[in-house]
């Protein structure tokens, strides 16, 4: 939990991320994800063996939520015009996109 | 409403309660209309300077106001929030009006629907005036991630107001709008009350619908109102809360009247305080005015005995590891394809997918999505994801340990009072950790307000965090009445 991120980390993240870094934003972000990353391991301290991990609250016993599950049935959903109008790029029908294969 | 002249730098002044606004409604002393029009003056003075509402929703909201007025006249039964002028953050969603969440990215989206939250105000009577600024994403402890400019705070046009929420709590200490709605990931409701001196709640995960809610951390986000009177937060609480088909997360819990709840006198309660929020890093004269604070309660009639919350420490990290991982998946639908921002200049789809998240998206919000990202990635997500997620558990049980001993926990809002523009920009980390107080109840679920409670030498407000178990809000209220009647 103590590796040190690298810049071929940063950009193999940002990759992943579909973020394009600018060459000048590379190393302050790299710096200020060490930073975070070496606070944040102060949590190796805690022993945690045997302790489930709690992703929702709805998991624990007096929390409000009960993941209720709707009936389902078939509703109308968003008027496709109104959705379609906000879209930068359509034909009334479909959005619109550049070529996803280059040839 | 006296408009002040520009060069002011304090800006404060106390919205009418509801009741009061009712009963000038009722005796047809106030039209609706004038009211909303006399707001609409108030931000066309202040909001060049404050840089509180991002866009106004005048047509609709003359049009609310027109219809209270006209069931005024006719003698009709008023709905519970007629004709009051109310302003939505910018992350929650109205039909046709811009919904920015702070973001470049989401310039010129009109959403073809209503957030639940804001249609339920709406049909209470509400007169919704316009959209408020925040921090990008509602990410950010000060306001200044707004990719729009940051919001100064009404007490000190130097100072932060807080964020993420911070114009939801600029605005009413401002008095443009007699209460707002805002969201809370990890104190974003909280913290700005506290910094600009206003109520400001933070209802039980699931309580409020999410639906309409640009989502930040989905296990995290909430629905919550600011206002200037503890009753009248109760009030709004009342109207936005219940369930909603719309989110599976939304509680099928009946809503109690949140605002008789908090008519109920404070007396015989249990307030805990937690050794471990009055340590290292409190502000000196913030510590003083909790105090004040406490021994306000205890005269009221409360039990005040310790209460231990030995992991508080580790929330920050936790907090900060959950909710980015959440935020690198919430925020990987911008992509320039159904709505918003699309980068002009794009050959390829991958290409287009990356320039415009690059170009729409603030150093912030990238940060915390590269974060996010790196600790889900393969081979880290045992060790920090999965950690994060262990420790959440720990510091939730230790908050329900506690509360089988106390009814409520009291506690500083925040380490300081309104830190200065500019002042922690420079490093995310030092931000991070204003957010130390608040961050254990987002993780845990609970609920709380932040009540006013005295200010430092200087003028600036501190605010009182009061938490209580899953679904009592009601006492979380009836503590933060007998602060606010105890006029610290």
């Amino acid at each position: 939990m103590t590796t040190k991120v690298t810049v071929e980390d940063v950009k193999r993240v940002a990759e992943l991320a579909h973020l394009e870094l600018a060459p000048e934003e590379t190393p302050p972000m790299l710096h200020d994800l060490n930073a975070v990353l070496e606070y944040v391991a102060e949590l190796n301290e805690l022993d945690t063996s045997g302790v489930l991990p709690l992703a929702q609250v709805s998991e624990l016993e007096t929390a409000a939520t009960a993941s209720v599950v709707r009936a389902d049935q078939t509703l109308l959903s968003l008027d496709r015009a109104a959705v379609m109008q906000q879209a930068p790029e359509t034909d009334g029908v479909f959005f619109k996109v550049p070529k996803v294969i280059e040839r | 409403m006296s408009s002040e002249a520009k060069a002011a730098e304090n800006y404060v002044e106390k919205p009418k309660t509801l009741a009061e606004l009712r009963a000038e409604f009722v005796s047809g002393q106030t039209k609706a209309v004038d009211l909303a029009a006399s707001y609409y003056d108030r931000i066309a003075s202040v909001n060049p300077r404050l840089n509180v509402y991002l866009s106004l929703t005048k047509e609709r909201a003359l049009e609310q106001a027109a219809r209270v007025d006209a069931l005024a006249a006719k003698g009709d039964p008023l709905p519970l929030l007629a004709g009051v002028p109310v302003g939505i953050k910018d992350v929650l969603v109205m039909k046709g009006a811009p919904a920015t969440a702070g973001s470049k990215i989401l310039e010129g989206y009109r959403p073809p629907y209503d957030a639940t939250a804001v249609a339920k105000l709406e049909a209470a009577g509400a007169v919704l005036l316009g959209k408020i600024n925040c921090d990008e994403f509602a990410m950010g402890s000060s306001n200044e991630n707004s990719a729009y400019g940051p919001v100064r705070n009404p007490v000190d046009t130097e100072r932060v107001p807080g964020g993420s929420s911070g114009g939801s709590a600029a605005a009413v200490a401002a008095n443009m709008a007699v209460a707002t709605l805002g969201s809370d990931t990890g104190g974003s409701i909280r913290q700005p009350a506290s910094f600009c001196g206003v109520v400001g709640v933070l209802p039980t995960y699931g309580r409020v619908s999410r639906y309409g809610l640009i989502a930040f951390a989905s296990s995290l986000d909430r629905v919550g109102p600011f206002a200037a009177h503890v009753r009248d937060a109760a009030t709004l609480l009342g109207v936005i809360a219940g369930n909603d088909p719309k989110d599976a997360t939304s509680s099928p819990a009946p809503v109690p009247d949140f605002a008789a709840e908090s008519d109920k006198p404070a007396e015989g309660l249990r307030i805990g305080v937690p050794a471990e929020y009055f340590a290292e890093g409190l502000d000196p004269e913030v510590r003083a005015a909790i105090e004040k604070g406490i021994a306000a309660l205890k005269a009221a009639g409360c039990t005040v005995k310790p209460v231990s919350l030995p992991n508080t420490k580790y929330a920050v990290p936790v907090y900060y590891l959950i909710a980015t991982a959440e935020a690198s998946a919430n925020l990987a639908r911008f992509d320039g394809v159904r709505y918003g921002y699309r980068s002009p200049a794009s050959e390829t789809l991958s290409d287009m997918y990356s320039h415009s998240r690059d170009e729409g998206f603030g150093a912030e919000v990238k940060r915390r999505i590269l974060l996010g990202t790196y600790a889900l990635s393969a081979g880290y997500y045992d060790a920090y994801y999965l950690k994060a997620q262990q420790v959440r558990r720990l510091l939730a049980e230790e908050y329900l340990r506690a509360f089988a001993e106390v009814d409520a926990i009291v506690t500083p809002t925040a380490p300081t009072a309104a830190f200065k523009l500019g002042e922690k920009t420079g490093d995310p980390l030092a931000m991070y950790l204003a957010d130390i107080y608040t961050v254990t109840a987002s993780l845990a679920g609970i609920c709380g307000v932040t009540v006013p409670c005295g200010k430092t030498a200087a003028g600036l407000p501190v605010g009182m965090q009061v938490l209580a178990a899953h679904l009592n809000e009601g006492t979380a209220f009836r503590v933060a009445r007998a602060v606010e009647a105890a006029g610290i």
